[in-house]
């Protein structure tokens, strides 16, 4: 497979969520849909990291050129696994001050 | 058209479609299953490119962990179809429109560019195994890797602090 093929998927799984999180209203889902934004900038770091790898490895066989990408996503998967934590906490404190989820009620920053 | 072409089309339908049916679906429940969907096909992807050990933290941290959280907050707020007052159409159709767009321009952008033919090395090499990610993870990335373990304990107190009251 060739790198246009990861590109194309990543930008309509990115575009997807994009949708997402502008039509719907339920803030859960909004959240789910950033966790879908997220998952398509892993997919291509991926891709990438396995590009330059193959790139690399026509030279030296014993590269290991593209390890950084594979563990930015790393790095990526601890930060979206904390910020879901405190994102569904602070849902959880939200439905029980306004008892909904819906983020229509919270454009006047004030109850 | 060999086989790792054909699990590659196959997990693009798979993942797309899931995606659609994650906003697209009424109930949250089923998003969550459909956005569960996605992940082990995101993994399945991870896996054709031999990154093994991203496709078993991605199964194991996101369908298993984050996934079951969504699902208990979803279950602990007992939501009743009544709860989505307001619905103006115009504001969907222009959302999906902007999204839209932008897929257009990125497509556009993109599709000329000289180096979007490169071969990508498909389910060979080594570098994503744990033997080569442990080994540069404990070596070159030492700090980041503590300072993200700071990070789980503030997120952690944070929820705890956020969800007492």
């Amino acid at each position: 497979m060739t790198i246009n093929h990861y590109i194309f998927l990543s930008v309509a799984l990115f575009c997807i969520g994009i949708i997402g999180v502008l039509t719907r209203r339920n803030m859960i889902i909004i959240f789910m849909c950033i966790e879908l934004m997220l998952n398509a900038t892993n997919l291509l770091l991926v891709a990438f990291s396995k590009m330059h790898y193959l790139a690399a490895s026509v030279t030296d066989a014993a590269t290991t050129v593209g390890t950084d990408g594979q563990l930015f996503v790393f790095f990526i998967m601890v930060v979206a696994a904390a910020e879901v934590s405190v994102g569904l906490a602070i849902i959880v404190m939200m439905f029980r001050n306004t008892h909904s989820i819906d983020v229509n009620f919270l454009n006047r920053l004030k109850h | 058209m060999g086989i790792t072409q054909l699990l590659f089309w196959l997990l693009t339908v798979m993942t797309l479609g899931s995606a659609l049916m994650v906003i697209f679906s009424k109930n949250p429940v089923h998003s969550i299953l459909w956005l569960i969907v996605t992940f082990f096909s995101i993994s399945g992807h991870y896996i054709l490119l031999n990154a093994q050990f991203l496709a078993i933290v991605n199964i194991i941290v996101y369908a298993g962990a984050i996934m079951v959280l969504f699902l208990f907050v979803v279950m602990l707020m007992n939501l009743n179809e009544s709860s989505s007052p307001v619905k103006n159409k115009w504001l969907r159709f222009a959302g999906v429109i902007s999204g839209g767009s932008l897929l257009l321009v990125m497509v556009g952008a993109l599709k000329d560019t000289e180096s979007m033919q490169k071969e990508i090395l498909m389910n060979t090499g080594n570098i994503g195994l744990i033997n080569n990610l442990g080994t540069v993870l404990f070596k070159d990335y030492v700090l980041p890797f503590e300072i993200s373990s700071v990070l789980f304990l503030s997120a952690m107190v944070g929820a705890v602090v956020i969800g007492k009251k």
